[in-house]
């Protein structure tokens, strides 16, 4: 076909394509282009020239180890409702435009984590674009004049046209918006459109070759059947190649979630969670359905051409060779679909992890904070644009050096490796909190060290100088380190020794790292928004997890910057209402800073947005825990509310209890005063009298008669004894009253203890002429300190001698066991006590008012401290009311 | 003619002080324990200067010093309170209830003396 013909067509086909895209960004109902259906076709974005063409080369010569890379994603579909939603939910909520923001977010918006993740994914992807230039300009080739040509410099090479071809269609339409975050709804309907195109145009070409060019499938196989080496196409050739698929398999599970058009797809470009019910059966039947000729078609093609040379290209050679022109346009254009897709994708995601991730972080900031926002916002486009261009061009010099020579399988499968090394950090990080970004950022490196090492230095230096003693002896010589068998591991063939090394070392790394170093307190706060973001999703807006000091006017003036007046404006009356704050505020809050950071996050990535949220914001550190103590409190306000009221009624009630024990204290130092003042008082009586008499003595000691000096005398006497009577009482009362008293407690006699007590007042009863009526009937043992109980007993002997009548008086003496107590009672026959005064006898300094008018002696303690020795005791002592013939004291105290 | 001079206190031992120094300067003693026994003496003796102690049992010393002030025949009669209480609170309650002089214990006997004659003159 005449190739300014074929221009043609396709210049038609991709007006087409473009239509399809203008439709669905601006005309279509909301409803035709955000669905279950276009989420599935878009997500078939994964089916590139790979599939297209690569799979049937692979199966053509290596057999079913082509199946792996569609298995793994099949296998790991219905996960996508647990992992997936997952993610996506996160990356809403957090304004995700990229995997490099997902995974630099995760690890607390680390700023050279995000650019390593774009790093790794320009190099994971840019063999991979290469790999679509290759495609097409090689079918272009083979359609134009049947046979691939090699290019002889770059203006008269075609693919390096379609290089720029298809950068300028990826920047018209990845570039429209500054906020990458938002949805591509244009790109999203050409995707589909392409994925519906290029699954028919595949399936009429296995459907041609299987039914027409040959009898069905049947007729195929018993055709190849006879080929020599058939066994080894339809059998796993060996242990090792069992092992190869399965690491494919893994490979490829992870491709999917991690390729960047495809987290573009699913993640950013999902626009209803819900979609994913209906994709997680969707994408696996697409993926069977593109797959079911693939064999057919290699085996057809064996068969056609007898052997698997150009097999990469049968679909197209075949109805070449059978003058089916028409048909051979369709499989070119259907390849040329998945090869647009891709390569529009791939550029929209890496131009915006580029553009967010490295290019504004590491550079441009400042300089946009000093500039107008309308500026900003095409610098922003810019820098996309120019990034896509250099993404495709590098794509172009990888496919000049590398792509020549290499098959499309095993270059995709060096762009599934180098992606794959993000795999520990993102799936790890997204259930395990403790993986911390220095982790990440270390298993990373030293996986794609390995990868460069094992896979792409080989490949480099075998294409540079076409001699491959490296990979045959290893770097000078030492077997050990031979990049395809490292340290010696002869299980796997080159990519699966790459993957298999790579892989684990970063996992390895990446698992002791987090275990060894924790990260910062913000690392660690977004590690447990992200694995544990069911419990913060509700509560994110209206949990103030920051502390600290922000102006709005100054984050206004940031956002201004990226957004405009008017957009800023919008935005912030916006929040205002939907958080209910008055627009006057000044102080910004932190749903405020979240919300600015978001907004700013479309825009230019989070880690950017981040510093310059951080620029106008006075951050206090908080720490997990904290946050976990807001999220917790404000989980339900309710509860709170009803523990504050709660805590309210507590300390209104606590405030009562501090009132009455700060009375009670006010009292017990009113006591207190007023008990030192009647020590002072009683104190002040005998020494009164003594400074007295004494004043007297000295005065008139020459005329005074000798009976009144002798009286003075004695008087002084008995006051200075009283004194120390007094002091000793007041002694043991503040001892008692204290509790600093120890009794000695020992096993005695109680009988004993009231001889002695009796002996030591025998002289005063005798001369009072006393009766004394007691009687021991029983003897009673019991532990009690005997100076004490002495001390007690001697007060109330005394007390009742002291109010004994002049004539007959009688004390009566007696104890009973009264189990399970001794009771003691000492009474008399005088007066007995006043009813008003028997409750305050054994009050201290009590004395009563109608005593008689002689002043008794004694110190007013004796009864209080009585008291007080018998309740040490733990018994009783009180005036039995009843008896009114005199006074009768009894006390009990406990038998043991 | 003699001054007569009240002693009412329920301390024996400074009543038995205050007699001997008041004997000695020429006065005519009078005792009494307490507020009750106080008041007999009072109206019967019509002394020029009472020796009051403020705590005593049953009557107290401002009882009695209310008596005075509100008994025909004793409107000259001096009142002097001795007591143990020495708060400054204490001091001008006795002055305000019309107490002429506010003696604390322990006190010089000769102070008293000094004190009681000043009032007499």
């Amino acid at each position: 076909m005449n190739s300014y013909v074929l221009f043609g067509i396709v210049a038609l086909y991709l007006a087409i394509l473009f239509f399809a895209a203008f439709w669905g960004e601006n005309k279509a109902p909301k409803k035709w282009v955000s669905n279950p259906y276009i989420y599935s076709l878009s997500i078939a974005v994964y089916c590139s020239a790979w599939t297209y063409y690569g799979s049937i080369g692979n199966a053509a010569t290596s057999g079913i180890s082509f199946l792996p890379i569609y298995l793994g994603p099949m296998i790991v579909a219905p996960l996508w409702i647990i992992i997936l939603r997952k993610i996506i939910r996160i990356s809403k909520q957090h304004k995700i435009s990229s995997i490099a923001d997902f995974i630099s977010l995760r690890y607390g918006n680390n700023r050279f984590l995000g650019a390593l993740v774009t790093v790794i994914c320009v190099i994971g992807t840019v063999p991979y674009i290469s790999l679509q230039l290759k495609a097409v300009s090689e079918t272009y080739a083979i359609f134009a004049d049947n046979k691939i040509q090699t290019s002889t410099g770059i203006f008269n090479d075609t693919t390096f046209y379609i290089a720029v071809f298809l950068a300028l269609f990826a920047t018209f339409y990845g570039t429209q918006k500054t906020d990458a975050s938002e949805k591509h709804r244009g790109i999203i309907t050409s995707v589909a459109l392409e994925s519906i195109l290029k699954l028919i145009f595949f399936l009429i070409a296995g459907i041609y070759i299987t039914f027409f060019l040959f009898d069905g499938t049947e007729d195929i196989y018993q055709k190849i059947s006879t080929y020599p080496n058939f066994s080894s196409l339809i059998k796993f050739d060996g242990i090792e190649m069992g092992i190869n698929w399965y690491l494919t398999l893994l490979l490829s599970m992870f491709a999917i979630f991690l390729l960047p058009r495809q987290f573009q797809v699913m993640v950013v470009e999902n626009s209803n969670e819900k979609h994913l019910a209906k994709a997680i059966w969707l994408f696996p039947l697409y993926l069977l359905l593109i797959n079911l000729f693939v064999i057919f078609i290699a085996w057809g093609g064996i068969i056609s051409f007898g052997s698997s040379e150009q097999a990469e290209y049968f679909t197209l050679l075949l109805p070449l060779k059978n003058q089916h022109q028409i048909l051979a346009l369709i499989v070119f254009l259907g390849g040329f679909s998945a090869v647009i897709s891709m390569v529009v994708v791939s550029t929209l995601a890496l131009s915006t992890m580029v553009s967010n991730n490295l290019i504004i972080p590491y550079g441009f900031l400042d300089k946009f904070v000093r500039r107008h926002s309308a500026k900003n916002t095409s610098s922003i486009k810019n820098i996309r644009r120019i990034s896509i261009f250099l993404i495709i061009i590098a794509a172009y010099f990888f496919y000049l050096v590398y792509s020549i020579q290499l098959s499309l399988y095993s270059i995709g499968l060096i762009s599934f490796i180098v992606i794959a090394q993000l795999a520990p950090s993102f799936f790890i990080g997204l259930f395990w909190n403790r993986g911390s970004s220095k982790a990440a950022i270390t298993g990373i490196i030293l996986g794609f060290l390995i990868t460069f090492y094992c896979l792409i230095l080989p490949f480099t230096i075998e294409a540079l100088t076409g001699n491959s003693s490296f990979t045959d002896y290893g770097p000078w010589k030492i077997e050990f380190l031979k990049p395809y068998q490292l340290f010696g591991l002869k299980l796997f063939n080159s990519t699966s020794n790459a993957f298999f090394w790579s892989l684990t070392v970063n996992t390895f790394c990446y698992l002791i790292f987090s275990l060894t170093a924790k990260g910062n307190y913000r690392e660690r706060n977004y590690a447990e928004m992200f694995v544990n973001n069911e419990n913060y999703a509700k509560l994110q807006d209206n949990v103030l997890v920051w502390r600290g000091e922000a102006y709005v006017s100054n984050i206004k003036n940031v956002l201004i910057k990226f957004l405009g007046v008017t957009a800023t404006e919008k935005a912030l009356q916006h929040f205002f209402l939907q958080y209910e704050i008055s627009p006057e505020t000044e102080i910004a809050d932190a749903r405020l800073i979240n919300y600015s950071e978001k907004l700013l996050t479309g825009s230019i990535g989070s880690a950017s947005a981040k510093i310059l949220i951080d620029n106008v914001v006075k951050e206090e550190k908080i720490s997990l825990v904290e946050v976990l103590q807001i999220l917790e409190e404000s989980r339900d306000t309710f509860a709170k509310n009803k523990m504050l009221h709660q805590k309210s009624t507590e300390l209104l009630d606590l405030t009562q209890q501090l009132k009455n024990a700060n009375h009670e204290l006010i009292l017990k130092d009113k006591q207190k005063d007023e008990f030192l003042d009647t020590v002072a008082h009683e104190l002040k009586t005998p020494i009164t009298g003594i400074r007295a008499a004494s004043e007297i003595l000295k005065d008139d000691i020459n005329e005074m008669p000798n009976e009144l000096k002798t009286q003075f005398l004695s008087n002084i006497i008995k006051d200075a004894d009283r004194l120390s009577r007094l002091i000793n009482n007041i002694l043991d009362f503040e001892k008692l009253s204290t509790g600093r008293l120890k009794l000695s407690l020992h096993r005695k006699n109680f009988s004993e203890t009231i001889d002695f007590a009796m002996q030591s007042l025998a002289h005063i009863i005798a001369k009072k002429r006393i009766n004394i009526q007691y009687n021991s009937s029983e003897e009673v043992k019991l532990f009690y300190d005997e100076d004490r109980i002495l001390q007690v007993l001697t007060n109330l002997i005394s007390n009742a001698i002291k109010f004994s009548p002049e004539k007959n008086g009688t004390i009566k003496i007696e104890y009973t066991r009264e189990n399970p107590f001794l009771k003691v009672v000492v009474q008399d026959n005088g007066k007995g006590i006043p009813e008003e005064d028997i409750d305050f006898i054994f009050d201290k300094f009590y004395q009563s008012k109608n005593q008689n008018t002689i002043k008794p002696e004694g110190s007013g303690l004796g009864l209080a401290i009585s008291k007080q020795i018998i309740e040490k005791h733990n018994g009783k002592i009180w005036a039995d009311k009843t008896f009114k013939s005199g006074a009768k004291i009894v006390f009990l105290l406990p038998i043991y | 003619m003699k001054k007569k001079v009240l002693i009412v206190d329920d301390e024996p031992n400074i009543v038995m002080t205050l007699e001997y120094a008041f004997r000695k300067q020429n006065f005519e003693v009078f005792i009494a324990r307490d507020g009750s026994e106080a008041k007999i003496i009072l109206e019967k003796a019509l002394p020029q200067v009472v020796l009051l102690d403020v705590m005593m049992p049953k009557v107290d010393g401002y009882q009695t010093l209310k008596f005075i002030k509100n008994t025909s025949g004793l409107e000259h009669t001096k009142v002097v309170f001795i007591s143990a209480k020495n708060k400054a609170s204490d001091i001008e309650k006795g002055l305000n209830m019309g107490a002429d002089k506010y003696i604390t214990k322990p006190f010089s006997v000769k102070k008293v003396i000094g004190e009681v004659k000043q009032l007499l003159d």
